[in-house]
Parts: structure tokens; sequence; C-alpha cells
């Protein structure tokens, strides 16, 4: 599915990450863990062409993705959440998910501001489709409440329900779970689990190590911008590398 | 003969006039660093320097030096009210809220020069007299050797306090990362403070110097504001020597323009050499280009 | 009641007290009030679109609307031209150039984008005053022939109010629409978060140069109507002051709501004319306006309403449901 090859990526002088490949299976649920610094928002943002590596290339299916923007990107079935929710914080819920299907309707500025019969009838799918991903994830109640006044992990539950709503093949989750309980946490194993059910495969970078072995097929373990093992979680949590790079840093 | 002295006439207005686009991009710049605001208000200091030195000086007949003190501390006052009564209420604004506060100070400030003062043009006298100096056959105006050597002054001032003073590196730490110096015990508010104190001081000094040879109102503030951010943007904002040299580049250009190409064009030319800067360099002539953190 | 059938209501109630409004005005002073707030409500939607939707400053927004009016005035006056042609020209030549200089100047964020705006505004108004031959130059171009149909010529206070609100009423509506479709959306999401916007399929940087154009293209026709109603127009009505004019009036009325950029024109017309007496204090006043707003009241006058409105909607629910 997703096919990382050599990525360089320098900023100033500071080495963000160096050589590293990775290869995503179709329908696989893969973690990227590593400490603080390890470069995997780098990565993430990479590969979802906010940033332009150093050197190396991206294939999505394929399919030569390096120098693609990010809503191209969307167009062909990639999206991702944000480590720092990035929400559209003055919309409501429902609205966010509404732009989640931009890339899945077409009106443009003519035929939206002179109500044109197909912006109607388009509008009307995109209203119904948005309310599905929220009830798929479990927000439907929230649907008007304004984004910026949800509590922190609905939050990242909204993210996900806005990714979903581009009908990616290709979800990059960065630190989901990070300041949800255990309740929120378990769901979200659960909602990720269910996603990966239907069809859409799964990169995962997080630091809750349960989560990661609980619900990965694969992990890549990167650190000081280097990839350092791979392999199943059972293989990372015997690797006597993961674990001195883990404990050398704390 | 003749050619070329008007030439040294073009260049020699063009560099003073440079030389205060640089001062006001420093004030640009000192601002900047410490809070990431681009201060619209910046050319109202200018103004402030320039109407209140006449003010004192003609209207109040006081002598020079004490009109000049005055003028520059009340212009910082005005700056450092200006960053507690509308800046440090504003904790975590979005550029365009700060935008629109600075230029609403801006539009402020020189309306109540207007009301106080009028909307007439006045010339400051020169510092000493406009008996004209001959040097290595060149004309050159005592005024003009006012200007270049404050601005030197000024800018080497600058450097001494940002580069060897403990509050000038604390200064500095913040600009770079303002958690991280509060963290070793820095007041990033003070130092924020003291960011207005001095480039409101540096403002106001640099009007009061190009006065005599410009005319002052109560609205020079918005041209030369402007060309003084250009200076900035050429030089890039965390350069300071660039931010010298874009003044002078800019001067020069438009002496030059003004002189063999059009008057009227005069002040278009800033506003060209801004935008292109902006469209193919906006991180600045001299500065090094970073990546915009996601 | 659902939303949108609450949103044609409220545009059916404005609709109506436009047109009746005249009924009840006597002498063509007040008539001629309205005609400006009219033009200066379009002005103030198309910086609303840009400034609140998108949150894209533009500190020379007055250039479009100069220009709308000169190509207006030049084309009529210079090379006969009828009005209406001249005012599609004008629209679709600022529009255009909006769309070009649109690429570079809204790659461009925050303090930048205001200061390379601002510096547009200044070269276009520098070009105003001193392409002497075309525009006459800052004693500025008269005798500007007025907008007619057929025999209805536009040409007195109540025909020009007519002719300005209906066009007026037509930008609100298109607005409205536009900012409640998946364009407005979209446009309002870029203002959230730029990034996300992109990663969910919005082409932030086309889509921010079409809005720049499309409200380019309003202003001027904002400025078309202006040329043809005053028939004198000169480089003093387009500068850097009247930009700063525009983004108070929507600030003041709201950034992001139609109805809020009705209201910030409306008072900042009126304004001047109560300041009159004080003769020079408008400025004064914009500047602590627009200081105070953004301090303590970010979603302008038209949020302070709403709020209103919601309170005493809310009273008259539960007296309603106590007396049941
Ligand atoms: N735009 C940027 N400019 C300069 N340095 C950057 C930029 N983005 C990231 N870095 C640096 O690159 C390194 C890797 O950062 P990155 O955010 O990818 O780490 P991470 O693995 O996601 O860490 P965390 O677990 O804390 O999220 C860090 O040292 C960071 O400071
Ligand atoms: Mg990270």
């Amino acid at each position: 599915m997703l096919r990382i090859d050599g990525i360089t990526k320098i900023f100033g002088g500071l080495t963000a990450l160096e050589d590293v490949s990775l290869f995503v299976n179709k329908g696989s649920i893969t973690g990227v863990i590593g400490p603080n610094g390890a470069g995997k928002t780098t990565l993430f943002n990479i590969v979802t062409g906010l940033y332009t590596q150093t050197s190396g290339d991206v294939y999505l299916e394929e399919k030569n993705i390096s120098l693609y923007a990010p809503e191209v990107l969307a167009g062909l079935g990639l999206v991702r959440t944000f480590q720092n929710v990035e929400l559209f914080g003055q919309m409501t819920v429902l609205e966010n998910v509404m732009v989640g299907l931009h890339t899945k309707s077409k009106s443009g500025i003519i035929s939206c501001s002179f109500k044109l019969p197909g912006q109607i009838k388009e509008e009307r799918y995109i209203k119904e489709k948005a309310l599905h991903w929220l009830e798929y994830t479990g927000m439907a109640d929230a649907a008007e409440i304004k984004a910026n006044n949800l509590p922190f992990g609905k939050g990242r539950l909204l993210e996900i329900s806005r990714a979903l709503a581009v009908e990616p093949k290709l979800i990059l989750m960065d630190e989901p779970a990070a300041g949800l309980n255990s309740r929120e946490t378990s769901a979200l194993a659960n909602l990720i689990r269910k996603i990966r059910e239907s069809g859409i495969t799964i990169v995962l970078v997080e630091h809750d190590m349960e989560l990661v072995m609980d619900i990965c097929d694969s992990i890549v373990v990167l650190n000081l911008g280097k990839k350092l093992a791979e392999g199943t979680p059972r293989e990372i949590q015997e690797n006597p590398a993961v674990i001195s790079a883990y404990l050398g840093e704390s | 003969m003749d050619n070329s002295r008007q030439l040294i006439q073009y260049v020699l207005s063009g560099l003073s006039n440079g030389a205060i686009y640089a001062l006001i991009g420093f004030g640009f710049a000192i601002i900047y660093n410490a809070t990431g605001i681009i201060n619209f208000a910046q050319g109202e200091f200018v103004m402030l320097g320039g109407m209140l030195t006449l003010f004192f000086l003609v209207f109040l007949n006081f002598p020079l030096v004490p009109s000049i003190v005055l003028a520059i501390l009340i212009s910082t006052a005005v700056g450092i009210a200006f960053e507690r009564l509308a800046i440090r209420p504003l904790k975590n604004a979005n550029p365009l809220s700060l935008v629109i506060i600075t230029i609403g100070a801006s539009i402020l400030i020189r309306g109540i020069a207007m009301l106080v003062w009028g909307k007439d043009t006045h010339a400051l006298p020169a510092f000493s007299g406009n008996e004209p100096l001959h040097i290595a056959g060149a004309t050159i105006m005592p005024q003009h050797l006012w200007i270049f050597s404050i601005t030197v002054l000024i800018i080497a001032a600058n450097k001494l306090f940002f580069n060897y003073s403990i509050i000038g590196k604390a200064m500095r730490a913040c600009a770079y990362n303002s958690q991280a110096a509060s963290l070793v015990g820095i007041n990033v508010k003070t130092m924020v403070l003291l960011s207005f104190v001095i480039s409101s001081a540096i403002g106001s000094m640099a009007g009061i110097i190009i006065a005599p040879l410009t005319m002052t109102s109560y609205d020079v503030g918005i041209m030369l504001g402007l060309k003084g951010f250009c200076a900035v943007i050429i030089g890039g904002m965390s350069s300071g020597l660039g931010t010298v040299m874009g003044g002078l580049l800019l001067g020069l250009l438009e002496s030059l323009g003004a002189g063999y190409i059009s008057a009227s064009y005069k002040d278009a030319i800033a506003f060209i050499i801004l935008l292109l800067i902006l469209f193919i360099r906006p991180e600045g002539l001299f500065a090094k280009k970073e990546t915009e953190r996601v | 009641m659902t939303k949108e059938k609450r949103e044609i209501l409220i545009f059916l109630i404005f609709t109506l007290a436009v047109l009746i409004t005249p009924l009840f005005l006597r002498g063509s002073y007040y008539l001629n009030v309205l005609v400006f707030i009219g033009i200066n409500t379009m002005l103030a939607i198309a910086l609303n679109l840009l400034l609140g939707y998108a949150g894209q400053i533009s500190l020379g927004h007055a250039a479009f609307f100069g220009l709308g009016a000169y190509i207006s005035g030049i084309l009529t006056t210079r090379f006969s031209f009828d009005p209406w042609l001249a005012m599609i020209i004008s629209a679709l030549m600022s529009g255009g150039l909006a769309f070009i200089i649109g690429f570079p100047i809204l790659k461009l964020k925050g303090h930048y984008l205001a200061m390379a705006t601002l510096g547009f505004g200044i070269i276009m108004f520098i070009i105003f005053n001193e392409t002497v031959a075309l525009t006459g130059g800052p004693s500025g171009l008269s005798g500007i022939p007025n907008i007619h149909i057929n025999s209805l010529v536009f040409d007195n206070d109540l025909n020009n109010y007519y002719l300005i609100w209906v066009i007026t009423l037509m930008v609100m509506l298109l607005s409205i629409n536009l900012s409640q479709s998946r364009i407005g959306r979209a446009l309002r999401a870029i203002h959230d978060s730029e990034v996300a916007a992109r990663v969910m399929g919005v082409n932030a940087r086309v889509l921010k140069v079409q809005i720049f154009a499309v409200s380019a293209l309003i202003s001027a026709v904002a400025g078309s109507l202006y040329a043809h109603t005053m028939t004198f127009i000169s480089p003093a009505s387009f500068g850097f002051n009247f930009s700063i004019e525009l983004v108070t009036m929507v600030i003041i009325g709201g950034l992001g709501s139609i109805y809020g950029s009705f209201l910030g024109a409306a008072i900042l017309t009126v304004l001047p004319e109560f300041l009159r007496v004080l003769q020079d204090f408008d400025i004064v006043v914009y500047g602590l306006m627009l200081i105070l707003m953004t301090m303590f009241m970010p979603g302008g006058l038209i949020s302070g309403l709403r709020l209103i409105g919601e309170a005493i909607g809310s009273r008259i629910k539960r007296k309603s449901v106590s007396n049941a």
C-alpha cells in the first residue's frame, strides 16, 4: 500500500530523518514508535506532502507521490490526523466532517452562489454522508456543537471522523490516544479495528505501548531519525536495541 | 561635471533617507523578534518624534537638546502605554487581531496628533544651520552629517546592547524561544515591554533627525513606517546588518529613480521593491530560509 | 423552523425593509446616505468573504473599488461605452487582475500579507494619481454618464437608491448562498487550520486566489456603480484610508457575517455624518473602535445582537412554557 524509500530530512543543521525506509501492507495496522523527537511526525509530514524531503521517495500503491500536495493526496485516498489536534474550531462538529467530504463533491463558486439544482442535491448528499460518519464514530449527538467547545478526547475522535469522510484507502494517525483516559483509549482501539475491518489501511504513531502492542500487526521503531528495528509486536518487545533506546531515554 | 555633481547629490540624499529607513526598520525588527508582531504603528513613533520636537522647539521655544530629549521620552511613553493597554492584554491572539490592533493604534495616534497639532506641514530647523559644507568637491548639508553620525551611533549601540549586555542577550533568547527563556528565569513580559521601549525610542529619534530635511506633519508616519518596513523586508527580519543594507539600498534606488526616471513615481518604487521581494524571497535578501513548522 | 428556512425568512424581511424604506423618507439627503450605505455594504461583503471567511487580510481593497470606478469611468467618458458594458468589463478586468496577482500575494500569510496588499493598494493609488491622461489625475474624472435602462435614467436619488440596493441585495443573497455551501465551509476551514483543510482535500492555494478574485470583482462592481451614480471620481476616495475604513466596517459589523457587513457599513457611513460637528474626529473614533472591538468583541456587533436576540428568544420561550 505505502512504500517509503530512503527518506532523509534535514532542517538547517538538524537531521530529523536519515535514510528511513518502510513498507505498509494493504489492510494492515502498522505502528511507528520511538522516543520524543525521533522524527515520527516529520515522517508523516513528508508522506502527506506538508514537508518536502531532502532525499528519498514515497510510493502509494506503486505511484510515486513524493512531490504531491496534501490536497492531491486526499483525492488519492491518503489522509491523516494531527498530534496537536487541528480542528476547524469555529465550525460545528457536523461542518468539520462536511469539509472531509470536499473531495467527494465538486460544485464551484458559481453554482454555489446561485444554488444551481445540482449543488442543492450535492449539499444534501454531503450532509447525509457526514451524519453517517458521525454515527459511525458515535459522535452524532455532538453534531451541532462548535468544535472548539468539544472535550479533548472528542476532538481526537472528530479528527478521525473527518478523516473517514474522505473515504481514504490509508489513514495516518499521529498519537490518536494522547490525552485520552483508559475508557476512551479502549473505545479508540475498537474503532481502529473497526476501521481496519472496513478495508482501510492504518499507520499509527503512538506512545501508548499497550495500545500499540495490542492492535498493530507490525511495528517500526525510529530513534534519532533512524530506523532502529521493525517486526511484529512480540519481536519488537524482545529486541534489545529497542529496549535500550527506550531505557536510555528515561 | 554638472552631471556627476548631481549624481553625488542624489546619492547623498538617498543614503540619508536610507539611513532613516534602516533605523525605522530596526524598530520593526526589534518588536517582531520579541513578539512575532509587525507593529503597524511603528511609523507613528517616527511622526511623534518629529512633531513633538517641533512642538517644544518652535511652539514653546525650548532649546534644541531638551526638546529632543522630551520628544523621545514622550514617544517612548506612548510606546509603553500601547504595549500595556493593547498588546499585553491580548495574549495568544491570532496574527489577524494583532494586525488590526496595531493598525487601530496607528490611526488613533495619528488622529490625536492631528487634533492636537492640526493638519499643517512644518519644517523643523536644521540642528546646526543650513550652510552647506564642501568636502572633497561635494556639497553636503550639516543635517546629513547629523543623520549619518546618529544612525551609526544607534546601530553600534544596538549591536553592543544585543550582543554584549545581559539584558540584550536575554531579549535575544526570548526571541529565539520564549518558553525556554522563561524556564531559565527570564521575565518574558518585561522583555516584550523593553522591545517596545527601544523601538519607539529609535523610531522617534529617526523622526527627529529627518524632520529638518523632509518637513513633518501628523501623517508622515504612514509612508516612513512603510518604507522602514520595506528596509527590514529587503534585509530579512533576523539580520541587523541586512536591515541597514536594505534601508540604504531602498533610499538609493528611490532617490536615483526619482532623479533619473520619474519623481512622481518615487513612492511607488519602494512598494514595487517590497512586493517583488515578498514574492520572490520573503525571508529577505540577507537571511537564511527556514521550514515552517506544521 | 429549519436553519435554512429561517435564513430565507430573514432575507425576505430585510429585502422588504429595503424596498419600502424610501416611502418613509423625505428629502434627498437620507436617500443619498442610504445609497452610500448600499455601496459600502457591497464593499464590506466583498472584503468579508476574504477576511471573515477565508481569514486572509487585505489592506488594499480600496484599489479594486477604485479600479472598478476608473475603468468604468474611462470607458464611458473617453470611449463612449455603454455604462452596463463598462461595468461588466471593469468587474472582469479587476477580478482578472486580482486572480493574477493573487497567486504570489496569497502565498504570504499574516503580517506579510497585510503589508503586501497595503503596498499593492498604494501602488494603485499612485497610478490613479499619475496617469493623468487617462484618469485626470488628482483633480479627478468628471462627466461620467448615468446608468440607464432604455429611457429609465438613474439620475435622481430615488432611482439610484433602487439601482444600488437591488444589486446590493443580489450580492448579499449570492454571498449568503456561497457562505453556506461547500465553498464557504472550505474557506472557513482554511481560516481555522489551513494545514488540516489541505489534508482534507481543499486546494487552499487556488481557493484563496479565487475568492480574492471574486472579492475584487464585487468591489469593482461597487466602484463602477459609484462612478455612474456620482458622475465624478477622484483618487482621494480610493486611498489607504478607505482601505482601512473597509476593514473597520467588516470588523465592527462582524467577521464572517453578511448582515454584519451591512451593519458595519451602515455605522461607518452614518457616523461621519454625526461627527461632522466635530470635524476630523472620525479617524480617532475608528482607531478606538478597531482596538476595542478586537479586544472585547471579536465577533463584532452582529454577535452582540445575536446574543441579545437569543436571550429574548429564550425568555419568550420560557414564558410561553410557564403560561401553558
Ligand atoms: N519545521 C521544523 N523545523 C526545524 N526542526 C524541526 C521541524 N519539525 C521538526 N523538527 C525537528 O525534527 C525532530 C523530529 O521532530 P518530530 O516532530 O518529527 O518528532 P516526533 O518523533 O514526532 O516526536 P514526538 O514524539 O515528541 O511527537 C525534532 O528535533 C524537531 O525539533
Ligand atoms: Mg510527533
